[in-house]
């Protein structure tokens, strides 16, 4: 006969049950956690150490710290603002007309380049042999070749155009000298307010027109083109604004009135050569991933859609390219953010950017340490927001496997 | 498990090492002059190349206005004018080098400013250049005053008083102007010959010297009467180091003292046996001020051998033979119709 063991009764005055310390530290689970910590600790450590050893070293050589600054008077004038500027604004408003300069150059530069990429990385796969050749020497050519010696490049053929006294008049409505590009616009008008409503409107409109053609489409298979009804509904719906406005024609014609340029609107040589520097060099770039990603796509797709009686540009369009976009957009997201990083440049040629208005602000407060640190924080939020961005759209054109 | 104990237990020592062995980043009170001898140089931060100024000629030697003042301050420390290395700086970088100690003495005609002395940890020598914000046009843009400027586009190098000059300028005025800012020098020079701008501003004192430079044509070029500011030019170095700031500030005076005594290069050697003691005091020859400064005893000696007063080195680059011959206007000595003036040295 089996006498089971007792079982354990909790006594009142007995102690609740407790591992020992040895036990805690032969536990692997307990262990990982305890390195994890310390590493952690130590990781916090050296950063306030650092942290403190700078402040330190400020302080004892009486070098101002803090943020105080940016509330200054900037007391220089920036030559290309977007945005209101004058001279007895703050540095704060100083670094936002620098951001906005650096997201513009950088938002153009991406569009471009992106256009640019696809035609070449398409063009290299297609097949026609003069367009090949073609693409793989702009691609070869563009990415060996610093970015910073291409926008320099740029910036010097676009300076050598002739002086503003003796511009090329292009047909009257504008002019082409080293001053940059002036091109005459609209004056200024309250029509230009609806009509710009009246765009909004009409790329809803096309949006949802499009997704009732595709509803239909897969309901009774019947194909729609709705590229002309699109485009009829985007432009269409500003004209008749513009006609019921009155139709204003009057125009702001460029005029050089003693030294500047009066009236019209004017690129400067520095936007255009650091726009057109910074999307080639990543247009190369581009246009390998697009090859990488079309290349990716099993060659038996295209066949059986083709044999099925696909036309062409709907087998590019739905066959091909959502499978690979999958393979594209990853590396494409690292291309955009190099365009925003490379558009720092703008430094060496004289487009006023953030890190061409921080360095100034810079060396006129004598706070190196603030001003690095905000440019690098404003960079970092730019990237994460474009990667996001990127990540969002990447997870809409996945392929739902089921 | 065991080799990541390790680790961690190394890390862990070496961060602590780390906090334990460095004391700070750099110079402080004093430490200037110990670290100079023991390196054996003095370092000058100094422009990448500006004629008259700094620039390195063809073999590659250093000659300029600021080379010599900072030749002067390794004569007065070592007795020998060569023991210098010249670092060129562009003018974004030149604080950022000071303040961490890259260089020990910028000799780069810092503009002296209350914003400059107080909040950039920096202090100043005494004024060696005064001058003041130009700018210079092209000969048929048919300006023949500053005024005559509204709306046009100037180029201008960034971090400087120039910006802020030129904006304080033109706004009292009622007029406005473009700017075109670039870092680089040869860059920012090109920009204003291939007519990008239409005027090119800077120091009155440097701005032909500039021209002449980047252009084989300079006289298809004129400075504008305006003077927009006044430039107070002068050596910086750390807060915080007096011995340092001394030194550097009595090398300037010493060859300020030297002109109105009448000691040059040339004669210097004869005027070691003058019987006139405030030139007894000045070579060293009478008086303490080589040991109260921390140096030999014949320091002003070897500057004014080895480089001269400061009427020499003024000639020598600025000079009527020189290149670019500039009369010395408020640089002359206060007894010949200019500002300048020495401390005396007992």
């Amino acid at each position: 006969m089996t006498r089971s063991p007792p079982l354990p009764t909790a006594d009142a005055g007995d102690a609740p049950a407790r591992l020992s310390l040895t036990e805690l530290i032969y536990s692997k689970g307990f262990r990982s956690a305890l390195y994890q910590v310390l590493l952690a600790l130590l990781v916090v450590a050296a950063g306030y150490y650092l942290y403190s050893n700078v402040t330190a070293n400020l302080r004892s050589q009486n070098i101002a710290t803090g943020f105080g600054f940016l509330g200054q008077v900037a007391q220089f004038q920036i030559g290309q603002t977007a945005i209101e500027y004058s001279p007895t604004d703050t540095y704060a408003r100083a670094l936002m007309v620098g951001l906005v300069n650096t997201l513009f150059v950088s938002i153009c530069g991406i569009v471009l380049a992106t256009l640019v990429g696809f035609t070449v990385g398409i063009s290299r796969v297609s097949g026609n042999w003069l367009l090949m050749k073609v693409a793989t020497g702009y691609v070869e050519v563009v990415r060996n070749v610093p970015v910073v010696l291409q926008v320099i490049f740029f910036a010097v053929v676009l300076r050598n155009l002739p002086v503003v006294r003796e511009a090329i008049d292009l047909f009257g409505f504008g002019m082409l000298s080293n001053r940059g590009l002036s091109i005459a616009v609209p004056e200024a008008h309250p029509v230009h307010g609806w009509m710009l409503a009246g765009l909004a409107a009409g790329i809803v409109l096309a949006v949802l027109f499009s997704m009732w053609a595709r509803r239909r489409r897969d309901a009774t298979g019947q194909h729609l083109e709705t590229l002309w009804i699109n485009l009829a509904l985007i432009f269409g719906i500003p004209a008749i604004v513009w006609l019921v406005g009155g139709a204003p024609t009057e125009m702001s014609f460029p005029a050089l009135q003693g030294f500047r340029i009066a009236g019209g609107l004017t690129m400067s040589p520095e936007f255009a050569a650091l726009l057109i520097g910074i999307s080639t060099y990543s247009s190369g770039f581009i246009a390998e991933i697009v090859r990488a990603g079309i290349q990716a796509t099993p060659k038996g797709q295209i066949e059986a859609a083709k044999s099925i009686g696909l036309r062409p540009r709907f087998v590019m369009s739905h066959i091909i390219l959502p499978q690979a976009l999958r393979v594209i957009v990853p590396p494409l997201t690292s291309q955009y953010v190099n365009v925003m990083k490379n558009s720092s440049i703008a430094v060496v040629i004289g487009y006023p950017d953030l890190v061409s208005i921080g360095n100034t602000m810079m060396n006129q407060t004598g706070q190196a340490v603030e001003a690095i640190a905000l440019m690098m924080l404003v960079y970092l939020t730019i990237s994460l927001a474009t990667s996001g961005l990127m990540n969002l759209y990447n997870r809409a054109v996945a392929i739902k496997e089921r | 498990m065991k080799s990541a104990f390790k680790a961690l237990a190394i890390s862990a020592l070496g961060g602590l090492s780390l906090a334990a062995g460095s004391s700070g980043a750099h110079a402080a009170d004093g430490d200037t002059l110990a670290a100079i001898k023991q390196r054996g140089e003095v370092i000058c931060g100094t422009y990448p190349s500006r004629p008259g100024f700094a620039a390195p000629d063809s073999q590659g030697q250093w000659v300029g206005f600021n080379v010599d003042l900072c030749r002067a301050l390794a004569a007065t420390v070592f007795g020998d004018a060569s023991k210098v290395r010249f670092e060129p700086v562009s003018s974004q970088q030149r604080f950022p080098v000071i303040q961490s100690g890259e260089v020990d003495v910028l000799s780069r005609n810092i503009s002296i400013t209350l914003g400059r002395d107080t909040a950039l940890g920096l202090t100043f020598g005494p004024p060696i250049f005064y001058t003041g914000n130009m700018l210079m046009v092209r000969k048929d843009s048919g300006a023949t005053s500053v005024l005559d400027l509204d709306g046009a586009t100037i180029c201008l190098a960034p971090g400087g008083t120039t910006e802020g000059n030129i904006t304080k300028f033109f706004t009292v005025h009622g007029m406005s102007f473009t700017p075109v800012v670039i870092d680089n020098a040869k860059q920012l020079d090109s920009a204003y010959i291939e007519g990008r701008c239409d005027a090119r501003a800077g120091d009155g004192a440097s701005l032909p010297a500039i021209i002449a430079a980047a252009t084989d044509t300079p006289e298809d070029h004129i400075l504008l009467p305006e003077q927009l500011s006044k430039e107070t030019l002068a050596m910086a170095v750390r807060r915080g180091d007096d011995q340092w700031e001394n030194i550097v500030k009595w090398t300037s005076h010493a060859m300020l003292v030297a002109e109105e005594l009448g000691v040059s290069q040339a004669n210097v050697d004869e005027m070691l046996t003058s019987e006139d003691p405030d030139i007894q005091q000045l070579l060293g020859v009478i008086g303490e001020s080589g040991v109260q400064l921390g140096v030999e005893p014949d320091w002003a000696y070897q500057v004014i051998k080895q480089i001269g007063n400061y009427e020499d080195v003024y000639n020598r680059h600025f000079g009527p033979e020189s290149t670019l011959p500039t009369p010395r206007g408020l640089n002359a000595l206060y007894t010949e119709g200019g500002i300048m003036y020495g401390y005396p040295l007992q």
